[in-house]
């Protein structure tokens, strides 16, 4: 049944996708919806006391007002993750976080990464969950699909403005986000997620013993943790903890939410772009991406763990460590693959105990972060990338390169280095500095090869904006709190701030009519060129880090 | 096509190359070339790590040794990437040389305001003088006619032996410095200053001298070195991580590595590239004011083209003797051949080659003295009048039906259908008639000229529309356009119009080429993206042009534009095959590092490398070795054949990357397979 | 400066609606419609909770069915747990989850399974070691992991038979019984939660 449930999952995921694509494009064109009535008088109201007008800004301005509300709303949370034990709303007495934890935690939810370097039983009070927690989890992702939309406006674009921000995050929370969380919220809570102020409680078992059990409000953090592909669980264990994630149908709901906005995105791209064969492609090659990481990292956890196996323990049922029995190897897998592709974070199985090949796929995609991504970034990302072919293709067939009719030229090859380049810079200089100092090699809880992919693993997730982890690294520390709060924050803004300067510049540029003479960037080997030039550049990159760590630790494993 | 032969590549050229590429090394020059600077750092690093190889605390046998080689590698590789250059350097400058040559010191004759000349060196003679040339003088510098006229040799230039005529005003009157006059005498207003002539700028141009990184090449530029830091981050970042790992990596080791990872390849042939791709423009005789001009080629989507002297041959030629009335076909070539010759017209020409090919002969000496009668806007007829008092006329149709009836003759009644069959085809009747009696008619055509039905072809097929401008009615407009294969045309046009078509174009965000010759041409060429100015045409036409073809052969610019685009295609191609050499690179190189430590990961040793120092020198090897294999493609272009963009993308990709990742597979063991042995004899084995 | 304050209202704004008035109305909803999984699913054993049916629980007792390795120890305790020792350490240190992540290749990790191995077999005398399903003797990802596959629940019924006195007969149907499919018999695993087994064991062994 592994397969039939993992091509289940991914067919409905692909059924939504049309419905959805049409719906987003609605609320980023600013056409009619049918909720209207009700949403404009909403958005009217939050319009008026933000005293926002609705002027169209340019790139600069749009990336100013992005970043303006980005620091606003993390000095907000570390002043509210600083203050929690002074607020209300804390029965379990959970005490102020310290300064770098604080600061890592802010720039982890604000960037969209939720990197989490505590764990909510002990780290977090009622109220920090929700108004610094669930607050960010909406505000993020509406912020990076803010950016994806004005990127993809330019894109389109025949003008040279890309829209309004503070308008943008405004309908993107209102419509898309927030009845979806509302939707989602209650199938969870009826699955048995909790949904409740009440502290923690604690009983005595049968045994005499007692248990706590820690509760929360956290039905309405999990369906937005998800849905805005945030991924920082309300406890430690993430969506592997029953609270989280209790059963069958709330994974699959969860994976869906993951997938339901960025896969949409690329169609709605379509749909805005007039040229839906060219979203398609585009979606076909993220699809591709993430159809040769998902069977590679499901045979490999199907393996098993040789060393187990050589000490007696049967490895038929696969390598179970770090995993739960209600969730077997496929949906364990299947999440793994969804969740690094689509830079969520979350995981329902610990990735610290992934065969060193499934762990690598879960690497690799946060290397590559182009497969669909996260609310717009990944779509981002693969735009990058598919000016980078077109600029090679280009050179290739004789023509200065042209994308969507735009010419690529100097502007927007310099810029799209700056992007290309940030990743694997900020991944491997990070990675150097803590295998050279003592308070990051501290943190390495794993001896060997998977040390150092404990690492990179934690850099590349932080740079990535994704947020899962190797949580055997002991993370809390001033050293890795504050390298990864750097990391996610290069992560996140350069990236956006250069490819929003791309699509303003080619937005003003006259489209160049199609012709023979053009190389088409809507068909199967566009497709083809754009994954190999993905997988090219991304293994050219990190080959030498992926060599010494998991493929060093898969080796040695199995002689 | 081309006059002068396809120069190959001398002895001389090569003894050039080889000492230049030493010149080429000072390190103020490379850094021009940040790819093979980073090659260069290399170099000095493993070499001070030659004779102290204890720098890093490494250990090893034969670490200097080691060292050594690889940086001995380090240098023939930066070697060879200048010897490219070079040799592109040194064709042109070959080129240049034989055209220097022309440029004596000669004396000018200079008019002072009294308008006497005094005798000066040429090289006094400043922007708006006016000079004097006679019949042996050499032309000091570029300049305009403002009086006389005269025959000038420009094969200096263009390679054409047969003088050209020029005059004061019009199309003819621009001259060029270092050409010489062979008969009568003109007067000169010069145009250009002291050592800027076009002459020597076009010196300078094929030298390379005053060569600029184009837009592209920049673009680029800009992404190898992105890829060199990425690299060189990949480097560094590996070193601690190999420490971690417990593997101490030798830094001559990961230097290797760094140099095989770069885009060397690519890095080093990039500027050979670009010097053989305006090479090969000017072998056409086209002089590209810049390298943006070659490049723009290659976007080029829109083709203007002149009908006459483009399409056609400038003149209406007789392609057909159509009799009318009872008269038959031998009498009517008789006649046509008597009216035409005294006439120098290219059509009177053409009427006695298409008489004397059917057969027809007359005494010519017997009409020589006869009274030839030239043709007038008025009259609108030519013809002779003999000793015997016959008066042969051939002309206009309403012009020689007038004279007829006026002399009493009846006009044939298959005259009217002929004229019109003819004018309908887009020909010119010519009637011809003999005192009152018509004879019946020439059928002058214009006529395409060889080869362009196939090149028009050829555009359509790389997606180049073709628009053809005349001055002729729609109707002739339209056959010819048809007859040579045009995707659109303009009829009636002026030349002044073409600068609307032009605009029209660009309008729709296309890329639009024209030649043209005339001065009322040169907004035109300044308005289009290509401009290719002939070299016969006025000095503003060839100043608002961003080509000049030597030849004046406006055909060329279908030449260009077919360089234009191989030159991106060797730039993109070569840049895919350096980047995919890579994924073998680091097969050979990542096991050879780690297997020492972990002989596990001899695993991923694919190609069965011997031994890991003979890894990494075989990888470094090929990619210093794969720098002058490629030299011949980088000079020579690759292989360009017109098709969907698509089709030429699909090969490429095939040729260039899958072929890219494959061949440093073979090359690499190949390498490894000849030096292990030496390796063993060194004691490294 | 402008936008700032236009940053800083519409962040204000957004933090109470989606910080405040979201969590606190879906709780409100929550409460009204799925009132006992809101407050966390809690069973009832003779009027009083024992558990959460959701959440795993530490068994030692051999007369019920053990649930998987639990790193946290299924944030099961003993009074005593909570006394701090004289580093001011306490054994217990307060609600977790999650687990040990260790890596498959981690010594520790084999030392685990082969411990936890021995014992098992010793304490399950008659399963020979390939019969062990692999999720018995490894960590679960939350450390609270409530299931056990039921080829896991099968292996233990001799012993829990043999400590309860309950026939194997008996313990075989309640594994059934407590045995879930698949989510429409495609999605999850099948599963047996230990708790809710354990729960019909005390009730029959009262």
């Amino acid at each position: 049944m592994d397969w039939p449930q993992i091509l289940a999952t991914l067919g409905i995921a692909m059924l939504l996708v049309i419905p959805t694509g049409k719906y987003i494009c609605r609320v980023i064109n600013g056409s009619k919806t049918c909720f209207d009535p009700v949403l404009d008088r909403i958005d009217g109201f939050i319009y008026k006391v933000s005293g926002i007008k609705q002027a169209e800004m340019d790139w600069k301005q749009y990336v100013i007002a992005l970043l303006l509300t980005n620091l606003v709303m993390t000095l907000l949370v570390y002043l509210v993750f600083r203050m929690q034990h002074l607020l209300f709303l804390n029965p379990n007495s959970i005490k102020a976080m310290e300064p770098s934890l604080a600061f890592n935690t802010a720039i982890s939810f604000i960037t969209n990464t939720n990197l989490q370097d505590y764990s909510g039983e002990w780290g977090l009070s009622y109220v920090s969950q929700m108004v610094a927690i669930t607050f960010l989890m909406f505000t993020s992702a509406a912020t990076g699909f803010a950016a994806a939309a004005a990127f993809i406006r330019g894109m389109v674009g025949k003008s040279k403005t890309l829209g309004n921000f503070f308008v943008d995050v405004t309908r993107l929370t209102t419509r898309i986000f927030m009845p979806l969380a509302i939707i989602v919220t209650l199938i969870l809570v009826w699955q048995g997620v909790p949904q409740t102020l009440a502290p923690n409680q604690t009983v005595t078992t049968i045994e005499g013993k007692l248990q706590d059990i820690p509760l929360g409000p956290v039905a309405s953090l999990v369906s937005i943790k998800h849905l805005g592909t945030n991924g920082g669980g309300f406890f430690g264990g993430n969506s592997a903890h029953p609270f989280e994630n209790p059963t069958p149908l709330t994974n699959l709901l969860q994976i869906l939410s993951m997938l339901l906005l960025p896969t949409s995105l690329v169609y709605a791209f379509g749909l805005m772009l007039n040229d839906k064969k060219q979203a398609w492609t585009i979606f076909a090659a993220m699809a591709l991406l993430l159809a040769m990481a998902l069977p590679a990292c499901y045979f490999a956890e199907k393996m098993g763990n040789p060393l187990l196996a050589k000490s007696g323990l049967s490895q038929t049922m696969g390598n179970m460590e770090g995993k739960e029995v209600r969730f077997g190897i496929a949906e364990s897998a299947l999440f793994t693959t969804v969740t690094t592709a689509c830079t969520t974070g979350s995981v329902n199985n610990m990735h610290d105990s992934l065969t060193p090949l499934g762990g690598l796929t879960a690497l690799w995609q946060m290397m590559i972060n182009v497969v669909f991504g996260g609310k717009g970034v990944g779509f981002m990302n693969m735009m990058m990338y598919a000016i980078l072919t077109v600029f090679l293709c280009g050179l290739m067939v004789g023509r200065t390169p042209e994308f969507l009719g735009k010419k690529i030229e100097g502007r927007e090859i310099k810029l799209i280095a700056i992007a290309i380049l940030v990743h694997p810079f900020v991944i491997l200089i990070s990675s150097m500095i803590a295998l050279l100092t003592p308070a990051g090699l501290a943190g390495i809880s794993n001896p060997g090869f998977h040390g150092l992919s404990q690492v990179i693993y934690q850099f590349t997730s932080a740079a990535a904006n994704n947020g899962s982890g190797f949580e055997g690294l002991a993370d809390n520390t001033a050293f890795w709190n504050i390298s990864a709060g750097l990391v996610m924050f290069s992560g996140r803004y350069i990236s956006i701030i250069a490819l929003l300067a791309v699509v303003s510049s080619l937005a003003v540029k006259k489209a160049v009519p199609v012709s023979i003479g053009t190389f088409r960037t809507d068909n199967p080997l566009f497709m083809g060129v754009l994954c190999a030039v993905v997988i090219i550049i991304g293994a050219l990159t990190f080959f030498p880090a992926i060599a010494l760590g998991p493929i060093a630790e898969h080796l040695t494993l199995w002689r | 096509m081309s006059k002068h032969p396809q120069k190959g590549i001398d002895r001389a050229i090569l003894r050039k190359a080889f000492r230049d590429s030493f010149i080429k090394l000072d390190p103020r020059y490379l850094i021009k070339n940040p790819v093979m600077f980073v090659v260069e750092i290399g170099f000095v690093i493993t070499l001070y790590l030659t004779f102290f190889p204890a720098s890093f605390n490494e250990q090893g046998r034969q670490m200097g040794l080691y060292n050594g080689i690889v940086s001995v590698i380090l240098l023939i590789t930066v070697l060879f990437a200048n010897f490219a250059e070079a040799v592109a350097e040194g064709r042109g400058k070959a080129q240049a040389e034989s055209l220097k040559k022309t440029r004596k010191d000669t004396k000018a004759k200079l008019f002072d305001q009294n308008g006497q000349f005094t005798i000066v060196n040429s090289s006094t003679i400043k922007k708006d003088d006016i000079v004097l040339v006679e019949t042996g003088d050499i032309i000091p510098n570029d300049g305009e006619v403002i009086e006389g006229l005269a025959f000038v040799d420009e094969s200096a230039i263009t390679g054409e032996s047969a003088p050209v005529m020029k005059e004061a005003g019009g199309d003819f009157s621009s001259v060029t410095g270092g050409t010489k006059v062979t008969s009568d005498w003109l007067k000169i207003r010069i145009t250009a200053i002291p050592g800027e002539s076009f002459l020597e700028r076009m010196i300078s141009l094929v030298e390379g001298a005053t060569r600029q990184k184009t837009p592209n090449e920049i673009s680029l530029t800009m992404v190898l070195v992105s890829l060199t830091m990425i690299f060189l981050v990949v480097i560094v970042a590996l070193y601690p991580m190999a420490t971690y790992a417990g593997v101490k990596i030798p830094v001559a080791t990961l230097i290797a590595l760094l140099v095989c990872l770069i885009p060397t390849t690519i890095g080093g042939l990039l500027s050979a590239i670009g010097i053989a791709g305006m090479d090969r423009v000017t072998r056409f005789n086209v002089i590209a004011m810049s390298g943006k001009a070659v490049e723009a080629c290659g976007d080029v989507d829109v083709m203007i083209l002149d009908k006459t002297g483009t399409i056609t041959y400038g003149n209406r030629l007789a392609a057909e003797f159509i009799p009318v009335g009872k008269h038959s076909l031998e009498n009517l070539a008789r006649f046509s051949l008597i009216a035409s010759l005294q006439d120098d017209t290219p059509e009177g020409r053409s009427v006695v080659d298409l008489a004397n090919q059917q057969g027809v002969k007359v005494d010519e000496a017997e009409y020589r003295s006869a009274e030839f009668i030239e043709f007038t806007g008025q009259t609108r007829m030519s013809g002779t009048n003999l000793p015997n008092g016959a008066q042969v006329r051939k002309g206009a149709g309403d012009a020689i039906k007038q004279l007829v009836t006026e002399r009493g003759g009846t006009i044939p009644g298959d005259l009217n259908t002929v004229i019109e069959r003819i004018s309908k085809a887009g020909g010119t009747p010519l009637v011809v008639s003999v005192d009152q009696e018509v004879f019946g008619v020439i059928y002058l055509k214009d006529t395409i000229k060889p080869g362009l039905i196939d090149r028009f072809n050829r555009l359509r097929a790389i997606g180049i529309k073709t628009v053809m401008c005349t001055g002729d009615n729609p109707l002739t407009a339209a056959t010819i356009a048809r007859e040579a294969g045009v995707d659109e045309f303009v009829a009636e046009c002026k030349p002044e119009q073409k600068i609307d078509v032009i605009k029209k174009e660009q309008a729709q965000g296309k890329l639009v080429a024209m030649t043209g010759d005339g001065t009322n041409d040169a907004p035109a060429l300044a308005q289009a993206d290509v401009g290719l100015a002939m070299n016969s045409g006025t000095v503003a036409a060839k100043e608002a042009a961003n080509m000049v073809d030597l030849d004046s052969d406006p055909t060329k610019i279908l030449e260009v534009v077919e360089i234009g685009k191989q030159l991106l295609i060797t730039r993109g191609s070569l840049t895919t095959f350096s980047i995919a050499n890579d994924v073998a690179k680091y097969f050979a190189i990542i096991p050879a590092m780690f297997t020492v430590v972990i002989p596990q990961m001899n695993a991923i040793n694919i190609m069965g490398l011997a031994t890991p120092q003979s890894a990494i020198l075989s990888a470094l090897i090929f990619n210093a070795l794969i720098i002058p294999a490629l030299i011949p493609i980088a000079m020579r272009g690759v292989k360009y054949q017109p098709m969907s963009a698509q089709r030429i993308l699909a090969r490429n990709m095939l040729i260039y990357g899958l072929g890219g990742v494959l061949v440093p597979f073979f090359g690499i063991k190949l390498i490894d397979l000849a030096i292990n042995p030496l390796l063993k004899l060194l004691n490294m084995g | 400066m402008k936008t700032f304050f236009r940053a800083l209202r519409l962040s204000l704004i957004l933090l109470v609606s989606c910080g405040l008035l979201y969590p606190l109305a879906m709780t409100g909803v929550s409460q009204v419609i799925f009132p006992r999984q809101a407050g966390g699913s809690i069973v009832g054993y003779q009027g009083k909770p024992v558990g959460s049916e959701l959440l795993g629980q530490k068994f030692t007792d051999m007369r019920f069915f053990h649930g998987r390795v639990s790193a946290v120890n299924y944030n099961t305790y003993a009074k005593e747990d909570t006394v701090p020792d004289k580093d001011g350490k306490t054994a217990y240190g307060g609600v977790a989850s999650g687990s040990a992540n260790l890596a498959p290749s981690n010594p520790a990790l084999m030392e685990r399974v082969q411990q936890d191995l021995a014992e098992f077999l010793q304490t399950h005398p008659g399963v020979k070691k390939a019969e062990i399903p692999a999720d018995l003797l490894t960590s679960s990802g939350s450390g609270l992991d409530p299931h056990i596959s039921p080829e896991a629940a099968r292996i233990q019924i001799p012993a829990v038979s043999r400590a309860s006195g309950i026939s194997t007969a008996k313990l075989e149907k309640l594994v059934s019984k407590h045995t879930k499919g698949r989510y429409l018999g495609i999605f999850g695993e099948p599963n047996v939660n230990v708790l809710k087994l354990n729960l019909e064991i005390a009730e029959l062994l009262k």
